[in-house]
């Protein structure tokens, strides 16, 4: 029992990364855009689609750097022709509901040109090896799929330490009125910022579809967990949604052990939870976005 | 925009007097046009369980709007509350009861209690947290339907139960299309009569107040999060009688209308007919049943053509199609 649990504990926290960078991807969007995008899991679709069609042409390697990049220029072009309208409405509903219907567009475009069937993502070989075959039974994908994590999450930290525009996200996101006073482009910045965060999500579809396969619908399932990291870790702080997303992860893995029906549930029993006790989240801000 | 929606606010908001005649005029010819819907529906192509779908969402959308368009509390999951009513009324009927009444009543208990018990977690939090707060609370129930399989059918939904008569003298109603649509209809009327109420009375003014401006009400010492979570109970009993009556309609109870999709559909369909008008719900409803169920009957795509309507809507009518008309007529 106590191997089978720490098995399911490691197992946890290797999904709870994988959270993690989904969360990163949404927590930036919602940051400086102001926008929950449901469309977040339909662009993760959408990049495992683009690396499934190019990894004959380019191989895994090269998919898994085109396909965000593809994925985030239509995110550019998303932002500036639709979701930048709506920046100056004030109700949150109106970016929701319309990144709500532009995840059924592209969901929908998506079982149009490749199929509603699911298919597989081809990984390389050395990456699908078992690394050990006892209680831990672990591949090189899992560890791989934690890695990338790791420097995507470095990544995004150094970009917004140590550049001039992680700098001003920064800025950006505690007062986005002085930074554009002081002659910031704050449409420009926030377009940027969009894409980022859509790279992000990018590189988590690829990485799901590795591991699960592609189907149309596979951002939906992956997407929730996202949120309830949000709000575990506390909006406002990126830090916190990492740590959010470590905790869910590792709670669900735990909760698979004793009890593998509740390990969806579990983590919204923990939001319940966290919120009665500290309703701004583990490291939120108090009354950001209110 | 937001002057905008001041004056919008002041020219739709149900407490005006003004325009009183012309509002009952309205609500007669609505009652007429509703309650012959069998006798002309037919006539112009439709089928009459199609009219008991829009109203069963528009009562849905309205419940929800009483929270998102009169008290300002953007919920994205009220698809949960609308389940618990479906799955209530559904286990009730197969297991428990043979009485239509006995079971909405249950369906609608249910699904209102969980909207009363956990609308206070989620007012802790305004704004776009609190939308996210309401969609993991859904998503919960949601998760919990898929996975109780013995109860609920997991991804099969709940089936196995049949729409029983009304228990009236001599079985007078058989529960067909038409009857279907009755029940459906004098539930809509008396919810909507109820919210009627409910915004006109003090209770209701303090709701827009809220909406209007939560910081001020807070100064003057108003518990903002108690409203907020009455505000939330109320929709959520409604929602939950309009799932029950969906569950009667198709005999039949999916794990989908938990999900945070249906949700997403209660809030088009409000903001699309308008949410600051008390009747925009049915309005939206009209348009977004129609839409659905001929784009689904001529084209696989459908779900791109609702999508669109998602992104029309939200960039070209954000007062909905009532608030657009209204603008246009009073400028």
């Amino acid at each position: 029992m106590g191997l089978l649990l720490l098995f399911n504990a490691f197992n946890g926290l290797i999904q709870g990364a994988f959270y993690a960078l989904m969360a990163l991807g949404l927590a930036l969007i919602l940051g400086l855009n102001n926008t929950i995008n449901f469309a977040q899991g339909a662009f993760m679709a959408l990049a495992a689609y683009f690396a499934f069609t190019l990894t004959p042409y380019v191989g895994f390697w090269g998919g898994l750097i085109i396909a965000p990049l593809l994925a985030g220029a239509l995110g550019l072009a998303i932002e500036t022709s639709l979701i930048r309208r709506l920046y100056n409405r004030k109700d949150p509903i109106y970016t929701l509901l319309l990144t709500f219907g532009l995840a059924f567009i592209m969901q929908d475009m998506i079982r149009t040109i490749w199929g509603a069937q699911g298919k597989p993502l081809e990984i390389p070989q050395f990456l699908n090896q078992p690394l050990s075959s006892t209680y831990f039974f672990l591949t090189g994908y899992r560890l791989f799929v934690v890695g990338v994590a790791l420097v995507g999450t470095a990544a995004l930290f150094g970009v917004l330490r140590f550049t001039r525009i992680g700098i001003r996200i920064r800025a950006g996101n505690s007062d986005l009125e002085t930074i554009s006073a002081l002659g910031v482009n704050i449409y420009l910045l926030r377009s940027a910022n969009f894409v980022i965060g859509i790279v992000f999500a990018g590189v988590a579809g690829i990485l799901a579809a590795g591991q699960l396969g592609l189907n149309p619908n596979m951002g939906d399932a992956l997407i929730m967990p996202a949120f309830v990291a949000i709000v575990v870790g506390g909006v406002g702080s990126l830090v916190g949604s990492l740590l959010g997303g470590l905790i869910i992860g590792l709670a669900s893995g735990i909760t698979t052990a004793f009890y593998p029906a509740a390990s969806e549930v579990v983590i919204y029993i923990i939001m319940g939870v966290m919120l009665v006790v500290r309703p701004r989240g583990l490291m939120g801000q108090e009354g950001l976005f209110e | 925009m937001s002057t905008d929606l001041a004056t919008e606010t002041a020219r739709t908001a149900p407490q005006a007097r003004t325009g009183m005649s012309r509002r009952t005029i309205g609500n007669v010819v609505l009652g007429v046009v509703l309650l012959t819907v069998p006798l002309w529906l037919p006539l112009v192509g439709g089928y009459t369980d199609l009219a008991s779908r829009v109203l069963i969402y528009a009562l849905a959308a309205m419940g929800l709007n009483l929270l998102l368009g009169f008290t300002g509390g953007l919920s994205f999951g009220h698809a949960a509350y609308f389940g618990l009513g479906a799955y209530g009324v559904g286990l009730m009927l197969k297991y428990e009861t043979h009485s239509l009444f006995l079971a909405l009543g249950v369906g609608t208990l249910v699904g209102g209690l969980a909207a009363t018990l956990l609308g206070p977690i989620a007012v802790r939090r305004r704004g776009i947290y609190f939308s996210m707060i309401t969609i993991a609370i859904g998503q919960m129930f949601y998760f919990i339907a898929i996975r109780w399989n013995t109860l609920t059918g997991g991804y099969d939904g709940l089936s196995g139960f049949a729409r029983p008569k009304f228990a009236g003298p001599g079985h007078l109603l058989s529960m067909g299309p038409t009857g279907m649509y009755y029940l459906v209809l004098a539930a809509f009327a008396i919810a909507a009569l109820l919210l009627w109420i409910v915004l006109n009375a003090p209770l209701g003014h303090a709701f827009v107040a809220i909406r209007e401006n939560h910081k001020r009400l807070t100064f003057l010492g108003v518990s903002t999060q108690r409203y907020i979570a009455i505000s939330f109970a109320i929709s959520g009993f409604i929602a939950a009688l309009a799932g029950g009556l969906n569950a009667l309609l198709d005999g039949f109870a999916s794990p989908n209308l938990l999900n945070y999709s249906m949700s997403g559909d209660f809030l088009i369909i409000a903001v699309l007919g308008g949410m600051r008008n008390f009747y925009g719900p049915l309005a939206g409803a009209v348009i977004f049943v129609l839409v659905r169920d001929y784009v689904s009957s001529v084209t696989d795509n459908w779900m791109s053509v609702i999508g669109l309507v998602f992104v029309v809507s939200v960039i070209f009518f954000p007062m909905g199609v009532l608030g657009f008309f209204n603008r246009k007529s009073g400028s």
